[in-house]
Formats: structure tokens, C-alpha cells, sequence
């Protein structure tokens, strides 16, 4: 419950301060986000499985995060940066696909 | 999210035990929320409840140390996914990357290149119009595309490089279909101007028979040796002929005598009348 009051806070902290990407940021943001949407979504399947983890929680949040974007720093290094990250954000809605099909079947058994 | 502090459970507790997990105080968190009753839920299907509850347990507000990061980092998510989702919306080429960039940049610059170079020749054509009276450059320019349409119309006689077809025919055996055949490639070839014989052909020209076996073009009788004299590039015409099982060998195989002559000049004399359409109508468009 708190966890999603923090979202919706800073979401409305997001719109209310409509803040600027710095320019070095830019690219890694969007695979960012995508990646802790995974992590969330991870999260929330496992605690339907019942074998949530606070800290497994907060320490793949943080890697999935970090871990996309060195990946798609290394692409822009290696100039592949844009299949990369399109590499990236597949791989990761594959994984949050399936994560939403096992809360979906833990839920609604459908 | 309390599943930590209960030791993990099957994939379908007794959700019998579930509830009195839930009852208990939790020892380990000590947290304040804790008189908060669990919600009753309607005996519904055990599996559905297992997963319900399970969420239900996991979203009643703690105190933790662990819940106040995960608060921070859903924060964070959520201030940056409005973060981007602003920056996407407000920037169109921003957060392009930079060879992409170059791409566009090298797209506009090349079109900006064309599109000058193409006002250049307007503004020059502009000025000779204005400078030469008017109507001289403009007679001028019509004259040419006079001379032009005259020759792709047949109304003019045209010379140029080009070929020379003589088919001879003892057995009487080129029918129009084959005479066509040759004209057909030879305006794939890029002839501009052909004559066959006497006749000249263009757009509309068509073949047929006259009378037992004469053969016939635009309603005048040819007789053999059929001579075309097309204009155009003489390589790719006398290439086009003889290529295999093309216009030469086919007719060769028939049994008529095909022979073609490049020439740096030929002459195409034969005239046509310019026929009014009768159906089609100059759109102003």
C-alpha cells in the first residue's frame, strides 16, 4: 500500500515539477523505467508466490535498472546503441509478460 | 510482503492456516497498522481467496525499514517514467541519437539541395522570359516542344544515329505479329522514331494483313524485303535484336532472312498526319 502511494506520489511529483532529462540521461531513462517496471512486476508475482523478498526486492530493482542502461551505454559505445536497446526493451516486455500472466493466473485463475 | 517474515508456503496453502497467519501479530515487523482487521473475504473459490489475500497481506501498510525503500524507489519510478513520458512528448528530435541525426540531416540538406538547384533553373527561365520580350523565349520553347511532339508524333522527319533491319522474306512467312514483335522491342530498346518501309510507325501504328498474304501497316500494303529504320542508341537496339530467342533468331527460325546494320546516321522520312482524338479531351489540370 505504501509502496504504491510513493508511485502516486511521484508521479504527481513528476507532473507537477515537469522536470528536464538531462542530456546524458536521455537515452537510459525510457530502458530504465522498462526495467523496473519489470523488476515490479517480478515483485508482485512473487508475492502472489509467496516468496517475496524485501531486499531481493530492492537489490534486483537497483541491478535491473543499473544493468540496462550499462547495456545500453555499451551499445552507444560499440555504435549498436539502438538495436541494443531495442533488444533490451524486448527482452524485458517478454519477461514482464510473463510475469503478468502468472499474477493473472494467481488472481483470476484465467 | 510479509512473506519473509512467514516461512514460504506451497502453491496452495490451506487458506485456513492463511488466516491465522494473518491474525497473528506480527512479531518481527512491530509495526502500528496491525489492528487493522483482515478483510473478510466471501467464501469463494479457495484458489481465488489464496491470491487475493496473499495481495491483501502484502499491501497493508508497514513501517519497515525495507518498505520505506521500496516506498522510495516506487517514488522514483514513478517521477521518472512522467519524467520521460513529458520528455517524448515535448521534443521531436531531442533524443534522437546522433546517427540518426546525421541521417535526417543529411536527407534535408540533400532535398534542400535539389529544391535550389531546381529554383535556380525556374528563375532562370523567369528571367530569360522577361529579358528576351516575352515572346521570343516563349516561341522558342514552343518551337522545340513543337519539334519534340512532331517527332514522337510521326509529323516530322527525323535523322539520328540508329539501326537498319532488312527482312528478307522468299518464303513468305513474317506474318504482322512478328513485324510487331520487332517494333515492340524496338521501342523497349529506346528507339524514338521507327519507320518500316514507306510507312512511319507510331503510338497508334498496328498491322495486319491485306489480302492473302500482303502484309499491312496503318492500312497501306508493304511488301518484303520489309526494311525498319529505327533512331536511337544503334548499341542497345542491335543488342536488343539479337538476343537469344529474340526478334533475329525467331525469325531466322521461321525461315526469312533478317539482317541488322548500325549506322551512325539514318534517315526516318516517312510522314504521318497528326489525327485529332476523337474521345480524349486536353485536362487543364
Amino acid at each position: 500500500m505504501i509502496p504504491a502511494i510513493g508511485l502516486v506520489v511521484g508521479l504527481v511529483v513528476g507532473i507537477v515539477l515537469h522536470p528536464d532529462v538531462p542530456l546524458s540521461l536521455q537515452p537510459y531513462l525510457p530502458i530504465a523505467v522498462i526495467a523496473a517496471l519489470d523488476a515490479v512486476f517480478g515483485a508482485v508475482r512473487a508475492v502472489l508466490d509467496g516468496i517475496f523478498d524485501d531486499k531481493v526486492f530492492v537489490v534486483s530493482f537497483l541491478s535491473n535498472v543499473v544493468v540496462a542502461a550499462l547495456i545500453v551505454y555499451l551499445g552507444d559505445q560499440l555504435g549498436v546503441g539502438s538495436q541494443l536497446s531495442t533488444g533490451v526493451v524486448v527482452v524485458l516486455g517478454v519477461r514482464i509478460f510473463s510475469n503478468v500472466a502468472a499474477i493473472r493466473r494467481h488472481l483470476f485463475h484465467a | 510482503m510479509s512473506s519473509d517474515e512467514t516461512p514460504p508456503v506451497g502453491p496452495e496453502p490451506d487458506p485456513k492456516a492463511d488466516d491465522e497467519v494473518d491474525a497473528k501479530p506480527d512479531p518481527t515487523t512491530g509495526h502500528e497498522f496491525d489492528a487493522e482487521p483482515t478483510t473478510p473475504h466471501a467464501p469463494e473459490d479457495d484458489q481465488v481467496r489464496t491470491g487475493w489475500s496473499r495481495l491483501w497481506r502484502a499491501a497493508r501498510p508497514r513501517l519497515t525499514r525495507a518498505n520505506g525503500y521500496i516506498t522510495v524507489l516506487a517514488a522514483l519510478l514513478g517521477f521518472a517514467m512522467v519524467a520521460q513520458v513529458q520528455e517524448t512528448r515535448s521534443s521531436g528530435l531531442e533524443n534522437l541519437r546522433q546517427e540518426d541525426l546525421v541521417a535526417l540531416l543529411d536527407g534535408v540538406n540533400q532535398q534542400s539541395l535539389k529544391l535550389s538547384k531546381e529554383a535556380d533553373r525556374l528563375t532562370r527561365t523567369k528571367s530569360q522570359l522577361e529579358t528576351s520580350g516575352g515572346d521570343e523565349a516563349a516561341l522558342k520553347a514552343a518551337t522545340e516542344r513543337l519539334r519534340t511532339l512532331g517527332i514522337l508524333a510521326g509529323t516530322l522527319p527525323a535523322t539520328g544515329p540508329g539501326i537498319r533491319i532488312t527482312i528478307g522474306d522468299p518464303k513468305h512467312v513474317v506474318k504482322p505479329s512478328d513485324v510487331l514483335n520487332a517494333v515492340e522491342e524496338l521501342r523497349d530498346a529506346g528507339a524514338e522514331a521507327i519507320q518500316l518501309n514507306s510507312v512511319r510507325i507510331v503510338a497508334d501504328s498496328y498491322f495486319g494483313t491485306a489480302g492473302g498474304d500482303r502484309l499491312m501497316a496503318d492500312g497501306t500494303s508493304v511488301g518484303a524485303p520489309y526494311v525498319i529504320t529505327a533512331i536511337g542508341d544503334p548499341h542497345t537496339m542491335s543488342t536488343a535484336m539479337a538476343i537469344p530467342g529474340g526478334v533475329v533468331e525467331s525469325l531466322k527460325q521461321m525461315g526469312a532472312k533478317p539482317s541488322v546494320k548500325s549506322a551512325a546516321r539514318v534517315d526516318v522520312t516517312a510522314l504521318r498526319a497528326a489525327s485529332t482524338p476523337r474521345y480524349a479531351q486536353p485536362s487543364s489540370s
